[in-house]
């Protein structure tokens, strides 16, 4: 219905554009005025001939006409409306308004982002100040040596009849407080002034570290081959730079175990299954779909998305493709298969799964959980689940139906859901 | 000799300021800069009031409270927190623990010969 609402507003956008009357662009098409009206308004669905017959006399591409607005930034959309509901966005009329005008579209989905990036900061920044134990030891040094400086002074100052050998503490000690004063206050102002940890304003750390990768396409040549790999430039920030490291670490394990020029050779003759793959080169599963989230598309291979979260679900990692991304703030719907894969370790799952979009939104998952990092008798294992995403079209076969999050996910009668939607009161 | 002060504070020109405006009060002061002796040091020699900072090496003050509430033999003894650390729910955890009463630094000596005739008076 709302890729049928978005077709209507651009046939009556074009037609206004070339300054057309609707009889006009009527008759050249064969069909009655009232019938395009009902068209341009969205109360009649079109394709095929008329379709195209519209678009050949407004000399543009039907697929200009049809072409939906890009999910994610529906998704945004959607996801700025539910974050002041007061303000009454026609939520339902969301693709009509992103077909109508992308720009302004795109100007609310950016905002709306920056919105939550500077929210997740002030969170981050309220936190580093309550709990960084390097903060909390600076300001202690501080208070400490103010406390002792007003202490002493005021003693000297109040207390006319003190003795020498007293008077003469009291100023040593004020003297050695300042000077600890002096010290605590500087190491303040430099660990405030440090353009680290959360310098970047619009970044957490693990955005950080996923937009360098999606900069490189996920693919990390200086970490392939026998040879040494080059050490690739820190991130802006201490912790985006460690949690690279860390994946760094296990994307070169990975290459090892599956060098690039044979891998992207099987992928190809098994048709990127991971199953196959990880049987091959004798590698977990969830290595082998890691390793195939890092082919290059320029080696002939599919756009990958990958989704990594822990026993708690946290997404630690992900790597969206167009129409696939879980939420960062918002808790992502738990039917998709990388959660369901938690409750079943070890277990291999394969599922297609469709999102509640028309003309797109179907992919294939491929999800497993297993341990993380060495066995102990001393402690439990931690548990962390791998996804692999791949677009698939839309062939009428059974599906899984998934959504983002709940506050945008129009399904009714979902039995996962945890809030409201906001795109249907019903839901 | 004057009533007895424990003074628990690894700062050790604080300890000499608060040290000697008690004194010159008629307190006998004692001082211990190890949090994690702290509790065996009240114990042995129970104070009638003990003045508490909360950064200590080894144990902090908010550990040394809940055990000395949790003794008999230290359990009524009044405690005097000062701490850098003025948050609401680090004065909501003191007062959870039992303290007397909560000072945040930097205190005036005033505040403080204030609160520990006050504190062992009643």
């Amino acid at each position: 219905m709302v890729q049928r609402q978005l077709t209507g507003s651009r046939i009556r956008e074009r037609r206004n554009d070339l300054g057309m009357r609707q009889s006009d662009l009527a008759v050249m098409v064969g069909i009655s005025a009232s019938y395009l009206n009902l068209i341009e308004h969205n109360r009649r669905r079109i394709g095929g001939k008329l379709l195209n017959d519209l678009a050949r006399a407004m000399k543009v591409d039907p697929s200009l006409l049809t072409e939906g607005a890009e999910t994610a930034l529906l998704d945004q959309m959607r996801a700025a409306a539910a974050q002041d509901r007061a303000a009454g966005a026609e939520v339902s009329r969301t693709e009509d308004f992103a077909g109508r005008f992308p720009g302004w579209a795109g100007l609310v989905a950016r905002q709306s982002r920056r919105i939550t990036d500077l929210e997740t900061r002030v969170k981050a920044l309220t936190d580093r100040l309550a709990h960084d134990p390097q903060l909390a030891s600076s300001l202690h040094n501080v208070i400490s040596a103010a406390t002792s400086i007003r202490s002493a002074s005021s003693i000297l100052v109040g207390d006319d009849d003190i003795d020498a050998d007293w008077q003469r503490r009291f100023h040593r000690n004020i003297y050695e407080d300042s000077q600890k004063l002096a010290d605590a206050s500087r190491a303040l102002v430099s660990y405030l002034d440090t353009p680290s940890e959360e310098g970047s304003v619009s970044l957490s750390p693990q955005e950080e570290v996923e937009a360098y990768l999606e900069a490189q396409g996920f693919h990390l040549p200086y970490l392939e081959g026998d040879s040494a790999p080059q050490r690739a430039a820190a991130l802006r920030s201490k912790a985006a730079s460690a949690m690279l490291t860390s994946f760094r670490d296990r994307y070169r394990e990975d290459a090892l175990k599956m060098p690039l020029a044979a891998y992207s050779a099987a992928a190809i003759e098994m048709d990127h299954d991971p199953a196959q793959l990880a049987a091959r080169f004798d590698v977990p599963l969830g290595a082998a779909m890691r390793r195939l989230a890092t082919l290059p598309t320029e080696m002939g291979h599919p756009a990958f998305g990958l989704a990594i979260c822990d026993g708690a679900g946290a997404i630690t990692l992900q790597r969206q493709i167009t129409g696939f991304g879980l939420p960062r703030s918002a808790a992502a719907c738990p039917l998709w298969p990388l959660f369901r894969a938690l409750t079943q370790p070890m277990h291999p799952i394969r599922r297609d799964v469709q999102l509640p979009v028309d003309g797109g939104g179907r992919f294939r998952c491929w999800a497993i959980a297993a341990p993380s990092g060495p066995a102990s008798f001393e402690v439990p294992p931690m548990m962390e689940a791998v996804m692999l995403v791949r677009a698939v079209p839309n062939s009428g076969g059974p599906a899984d139906a998934v959504g983002t999050s709940c506050r945008i996910c129009p399904r009714s009668g979902c039995r996962m859901r945890r809030e409201p939607s906001i795109l249907n009161e019903t839901a | 000799m004057g009533k007895r002060v424990l003074v628990i504070e690894d700062e050790p020109n604080i300890i000499e300021a608060i040290s000697f405006i008690l004194s010159r009060d008629g307190w006998t002061v004692h001082t211990h800069a190890d949090g994690a002796s702290a509790n065996a040091k009240i114990r042995t020699t129970p104070p009638d009031l003990v003045i508490l900072d909360v950064m200590l090496p080894g144990k902090s003050g908010f550990d040394i409270l809940r055990d000395l509430r949790a003794d008999d033999e230290t359990a009524s003894i009044p405690v005097l927190m000062l701490t850098a650390r003025g948050q609401t729910r680090d004065r909501e955890m003191a007062q959870r623990l039992g303290v007397t009463q909560f000072m945040t630094k930097p205190f005036s000596n005033a505040e403080v010969l204030e609160s520990v005739r006050t504190l062992v008076a009643g």
